[in-house]
């Protein structure tokens, strides 16, 4: 019963952190500040894969997340020098007018499910046990044997991205292409 | 399993719907890039969650595939941006219509 009330205090926070700064990040005018609180919410979330077993994703969220992807970011709106007077788009209204059935129907979907859904709690507890302990390692085995074609893939395109952003950045690589 | 999976649900769709209107009312580029992160993350929460729930490690295997699709959007996605705010000197939306019709 302890136990049950920690981890619910603890998806609470996480949660609420988590919503609370992916509103800032939208809210928010300066691109730096948005960048910032997507930073807070990146370090939330790896917080809430360790409450549910993923410490290799959790570590892989910060550095991945935190440390590579967060940075490019902050460096391109540096480099580009961006005026704080963004305010939001025309056609907020046509948005808004789309996102309030979605949001029902969101509303409606989850409190079908929640009221409709068995009470399926025997199945995991005996599945709990032949779950290894070690979540590298058996990310590591999995990765690399049954999803082997697939982690070659992504490989590919992370050459492919790299290329292309090298090419769609430099400065005039057409003329220099044709001498 | 403390939490039901529900809830991850739910959080899950707040953040996805957060990520939605960001990239539909904002005007600038890099506000519009940093909400399809958001809505990246909320479908890795709904991965990592499930895998929990079932004891199937194939869910973080695919969070990990949707970090390296994350990265490469991120990295040509910021060079487009480069690309554009040196042609027009602007990163918003509205004034970029050459290939409206």
């Amino acid at each position: 019963m302890k136990g049950w009330i920690v981890g619910q205090l603890f998806f609470g926070y996480f949660a609420g952190v988590i919503v609370l700064t992916a509103v800032l990040v939208v809210a928010l005018k300066n691109p730096v500040y948005s960048a910032l609180s997507l930073l807070v919410m990146f370090f939330h979330v790896a917080g809430l894969y360790v409450t549910l077993h993923a410490e290799f994703l959790a570590a892989v969220q910060i550095i991945v997340y935190a440390g590579a992807i967060l940075v490019l970011y902050l460096f391109v709106v540096m480099l580009l020098n961006v005026k704080g007077d963004d305010r939001y788009h025309r056609q907020w209204r046509i948005a808004a007018f789309v996102c309030l059935p979605l949001l029902l129907e969101f509303m409606v979907l989850l409190a079908g499910s929640v009221a409709s859904s068995p009470p399926a709690s025997a199945a995991p507890a005996e599945a709990a046990e032949t779950a290894t302990p070690n979540n590298t390692l058996a990310i590591g085995e999995i990765l690399f044997s049954t999803y082997l074609f697939p982690f070659e893939v992504a490989s590919l395109i992370l050459l492919v991205a790299m290329i292309g952003a090298i090419i769609l950045a430099k400065k005039d690589v057409m003329e220099s292409s044709t001498p | 399993m403390t939490v039901p999976v529900s809830y991850y649900l739910i959080l899950s769709a707040m953040v996805f719907l957060t990520g939605i209107v960001g990239v539909l009312i904002r005007r600038n580029i890099i506000a519009i890039l940093l909400s399809v992160e958001l809505m990246l993350n909320a479908t890795n929460i709904n991965f990592v969650a499930f895998s929990e729930h079932l004891q199937d490690l194939g869910g973080q295997v695919f969070v990990f595939f949707a970090l390296t699709v994350a990265a490469a959007e991120v990295a040509v996605g910021l060079a487009i941006i480069i690309a554009l705010h040196r042609s027009k000197s602007s990163i918003n939306v509205e004034e970029f219509n050459l290939m409206k019709w």
